[in-house]
């Protein structure tokens, strides 16, 4: 018991003063991307994993928070931090849109109908130049050192933020998992006519579950166009990101609390194994199809420094 | 007064008509058994009732509002339940937590959830097997978990749909005790069996079913004498 009393302090202390152990910037960089991957799954994991909707579309609600926020702040000078929130309230909205009708589908069905919905809203964006940029996509306006407005040149900046997001979508599965909400949830995964049985409204449930899970996903887009100062379709309504964020989740454990964590971490772990110094581009590539993720936000770091 | 109703309900599957103008009612406090040969519609009956299936023609009310059509989570919130004859638990969630999902549907708090799903296992004698998962009970184990999880909703009527088929005669008999001990706290019972024994024991009141007709609404012993009744279960173009 008082080890495991321990456990939580330690592991937060231990997760502030990591970057202390790092003496190259590109492993920071690794580590920040892999606590953004934790992050996105244990978004996903609300509704992939505990409720058990296997969606293959999440990037969509990535985009949304990333194409917000930068829209806003390009437009009207908005700051990421509440352009961030407007992106979240607009990826719930698009939840209920998706949801909606891809709730009546069982299996397979809903994964594909999901899949479908982000790989429509891409193409959208691709088709709105003057608005959106287009399929060459939108620099974020450099700030360098502007923590106010979602900036900075050091990369301890990130880490620290994307460590916050990650605590905060652990605390969010927690209490989902221990209250009468994650129950259901939990039930309709396991027998959705057998809740339904039971007063539990299905629907009105994995609704919940969706729009909490999209507004989660919208706030790691946010963070992801902030870090790397550039966003475009490809990069953040790819299909290969809504399938690497269900993937990281399973493979640790979905519907567990720590299970995306791990996920994450073996993610780390076996990229690290393989390439330890190209681990940078590999994860870079992984998330956003090019290398231009470490390409340029390194470079603009080389020029604040 | 009657609690449950069925007026005129028919419901027919393509060219099958599985429920053919049925009418009869649950009153307050009875316990009403629901009888017939394999096939004859009783399930389908227990469905149109708990929201899983609509009418094709005729009404279903129940407290005095009509329910045909309306989802199943509000039917239940309205106090009628049923178990499914095919049982289903939440496989991978423990004994104790599939009856919180009956029993939160009054209490948002967990530990309050907690512990009238508790008091529920141990009047169902299962309290011991409360951590366990429930995909690891024996059929006995499961059939009851069935009725545990309905109960802990508090329901005025309940539907039972053959929670003693597959069980021992021991079994049956605990079963047969436990949904005693339920009548006497006053909530209303259709009970579908095939176990006559069981069927006699504890209905006021006999309802037959054969081929989607009601054949019989009578006393048990009137019923188990009814020439209608013994050809629908001896006339032998059923089993
Ligand atoms: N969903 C369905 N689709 C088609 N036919 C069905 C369906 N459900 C039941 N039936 C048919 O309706 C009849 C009554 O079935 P059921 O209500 O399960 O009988 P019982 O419970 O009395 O054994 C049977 O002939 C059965 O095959
Ligand atoms: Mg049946």
């Amino acid at each position: 018991m008082a080890a495991r009393a321990l456990l939580l302090p330690l592991g937060a202390a231990g997760a502030l003063l990591l970057p202390l152990a790092f003496g190259n910037p590109y492993a920071l960089s690794v580590v920040i991307l892999a606590l953004l991957y934790a992050y996105l799954a244990l978004s996903w994991n609300l509704i992939g994993g505990i409720t058990g909707q296997l969606s293959l579309g999440h990037a969509a609600y990535f985009g949304i928070g990333a194409y917000t926020s930068t829209v806003l702040f390009a437009d009207l000078g908005l700051t990421p931090w509440l352009g961030m929130l407007a992106g979240a309230v607009l990826a719930g909205i698009a939840a209920v849109v998706i949801g909606l009708p891809c709730f009546r589908l069982r299996g397979a069905y809903y994964a594909l109908a999901t899949l479908a919905a982000a790989v429509i809203l891409k193409v959208v964006v691709e088709n709105s130049n003057e608005l959106l940029g287009g399929p060459r996509g939108l620099d974020v306006r450099l700030l360098h050192d502007a923590p106010l407005y979602f900036q900075h040149t050091s990369k301890l900046f990130y880490y620290y933020v994307v460590l916050l997001l990650v605590g905060g979508a652990l605390a969010a599965n927690r209490w989902c998992l221990r209250s009468r909400f994650g129950y259901y949830l939990t039930a309709i995964r396991n027998d959705q006519e057998a809740a339904a049985a039971l007063g539990v409204d299905a629907r009105r449930y994995k609704l919940l579950a969706a729009v909490l899970s999209a507004a989660m996903t919208a706030i790691g887009g946010t963070f992801y166009a902030q870090y790397a100062l550039f966003i475009s379709p490809e990069k953040v309504f790819g299909v290969h990101l809504s399938v690497q964020i269900a993937v990281i989740c399973i493979i640790g454990g979905r519907g567990t609390l720590w299970g995306p964590l791990l996920g994450a971490l073996l993610l780390l772990m076996v990229v690290m194994r393989f390439e330890p110094r190209g681990v940078i581009a590999l994860l870079g590539r992984a998330l956003s199809g090019s290398r231009r993720l470490s390409g340029k936000a390194a470079k603009v770091r080389r020029e604040a420094a | 007064m009657s609690l449950l109703e069925f007026r005129d309900v028919t419901r027919q599957f393509g060219g099958l008509r599985a429920i053919d103008q049925v009418s009869f009612e649950v009153r307050e406090n009875e316990t009403v058994g629901l009888i017939g040969p394999n096939g004859a519609g009783k399930t389908t009956l227990f469905s149109m009732a708990s929201g899983f299936l609509a009418p094709s023609a005729g009404e279903i009310w129940f407290s005095g509002a009509r329910i045909d059509g309306r989802p199943a989570p509000e039917i239940c919130r309205r106090g009628l339940v049923r178990t499914f004859q095919i049982v289903r638990p939440f496989g991978e969630m423990s004994v104790l937590d599939n009856v919180m999902i009956g029993s939160f549907l009054h209490h948002r708090d967990r530990a309050e959830a907690r512990a009238d799903a508790l008091a529920v296992l141990r009047r169902f004698g299962m309290a011991e097997r409360a951590g366990q998962p429930a995909r690891t009970l024996t059929l006995a184990g499961r059939k009851r978990l069935e009725v545990a999880k309905v109960i802990a909703t508090r329901p005025r009527l309940l539907m039972l749909d053959e929670v003693m088929a597959g069980l021992t005669r021991v079994e049956m008999d605990e079963i047969i005790a436990l949904i005693r001990s339920l009548r006497d706290d006053g909530v209303t019972i259709l009970l579908v069996e095939h176990n006559m024994h069981a069927v006699m024991a504890l209905s006021d009141r006999v309802v037959v079913i054969h081929h989607g007709r009601k054949i019989c609404d009578a006393e048990p012993e009137v019923a188990a004498n009814d020439p209608a009744v013994v050809e629908a279960y001896l006339g032998g173009d059923e089993e």
